[in-house]
């Protein structure tokens, strides 16, 4: 929101719903699909853009008097590329087979155009304070969309939640929505509800205001 | 050292996993560029020219990294490597066809964040591809997104004149799209191996 000033909480809720990364501004979409094929997977992938979400927006905030308008995609990059270095190394040393499942995927998230858009959009003009709100805002908004994905494709694709059986022996598993295909599906759907939700708020503060369409 | 025959990494990387129906990378692109069949040529061109140099750079920074042991500038060094290279095609594009140029957009500098290119040079990594591996599975990868593209590009062209509900229009639809897409090319999952 250029010119407007918001509040910091409003700064922080934005990310959840009104300007939700992957439901409403469409971006992240490579992790939010190829890696949200279980709740756990989905969960891990949310925390680790989250952590590098937060850190680049730091770094850029505090270094925003120093990087040249030239360089700064560039400087950007380097910033975030480091952070997710780190987080890699990490998820390595903590579990090994959640490494393996999440595979090159950790790497991506340097490509990841939410966080290069926030750096470039909201951290390199704000103050420290607001573009960590930002950026947790934005994280866990990403994180939720992503688990909300990730449990829709684990419940109805493999039957379980968290590796929990949920169902009788008698289920029939629907294998596709652990496919890759399942993936394009399970998002359309959310995307499907989160629209009709969007539509019926807007309706309903039309007819609040008395306008009549 | 990877012992797979070319004939199969090529098959592989195009259909049996091709990069943006089964691996999901590239998807931006994918829906951005996909609404016109004529963008979609091009772009499936241009990311398939970047796709290949960025193959044969990675694979000299890896062997380059190995020689001085520091894995773990991988990522920032491929990443601007690639940044770099897109950035010659650019100028490239520019002076050999502005039209092309114009008609990009935006697009043609967002190649750099196409995680398609940097999955490219982080699996070939990973498999241990020798140079001449590499450089048929950037080829395989390349064809198979120009593929995935032109194809969607086709169906949202006659999907523009159906009659959709208003609120699946746009981005729902695409995405049940690119899911039957997918679905259809998991039938090439006996094709290698």
């Amino acid at each position: 929101m250029p010119g407007k000033q918001l509040t910091p909480t409003d700064e922080f809720v934005k990310g959840l719903w009104r300007e939700n990364p992957v439901f409403i501004q469409v971006l992240g979409m490579c992790p939010a699909l190829a890696v949200s094929n279980t709740a756990i997977n989905a969960l891990t992938m949310g925390l680790a853009t989250t952590f590098v979400l937060v850190m680049s927006g730091i770094s850029v905030s505090t270094l925003r008097r120093f990087i040249p308008r030239e360089a700064r995609i560039v400087s950007f990059i380097c910033i975030i590329a480091t952070f997710v270095t780190v987080v890699d190394y990490v998820i390595q040393a903590v579990s090994l087979e959640l490494s393996r499942a999440l595979g090159a995927f950790i790497a991506l998230i340097v490509v990841n155009c939410l966080i290069l858009g926030r750096a470039e959009a909201f951290a390199s003009k704000n103050t420290i304070g607001r573009a960590v709100l930002d950026a947790l805002g934005m994280g866990v908004g990403f994180t939720a969309a992503l688990l909300w994905i990730g449990v829709l494709r684990e419940i109805l694709g493999a039957g379980t939640l968290f590796g929990v059986a949920l169902f009788p022996d008698g289920f029939q598993t629907w294998t596709v929505m652990v496919l890759p295909s399942g993936g394009f599906l399970a998002m359309a759907l959310w995307l499907l509800l989160v629209n009709w939700i969007r539509d019926r708020q807007e309706k309903s503060a039309k007819a609040a205001q008395g306008v009549t369409r | 050292m990877n012992d797979a025959s070319l004939w199969s990494i090529f098959l592989n990387s195009a259909l049996i996993n091709n990069f943006v129906l089964a691996y999901f990378l590239g998807i931006c692109p994918f829906f951005g560029v996909s609404s016109r069949l004529e963008t979609a040529v091009r772009m499936g061109g241009a990311v398939s020219f970047v796709m290949l140099v960025a193959s044969i750079c990675a694979y000299t920074i890896n062997w380059i990294l190995a020689a001085v042991d520091a894995p773990y500038l991988r990522i920032i060094s491929y990443i601007l490597v690639i940044a770099s290279t897109v950035q010659l095609v650019e100028m490239l594009i520019r002076k050999l066809s502005p039209a092309t140029f114009r008609a990009m957009g935006i697009y043609l500098p967002l190649i750099t964040t196409n995680c398609a290119i940097l999955g490219l040079a982080l699996f070939q990594t990973n498999r241990n591809y020798d140079f001449v591996q590499s450089v048929v599975y950037s080829l395989g990868a390349g064809a198979g997104f120009a593929l995935a593209l032109i194809l969607m590009a086709g169906v949202r062209e006659k999907l523009d004149l159906a009659n959709v509900p208003a609120l699946v229009k746009g981005t729902a639809a695409a995405l049940v799209v690119a899911g039957i897409l997918s679905m259809s090319f998991m039938g090439f999952a006996g094709l290698g191996r």
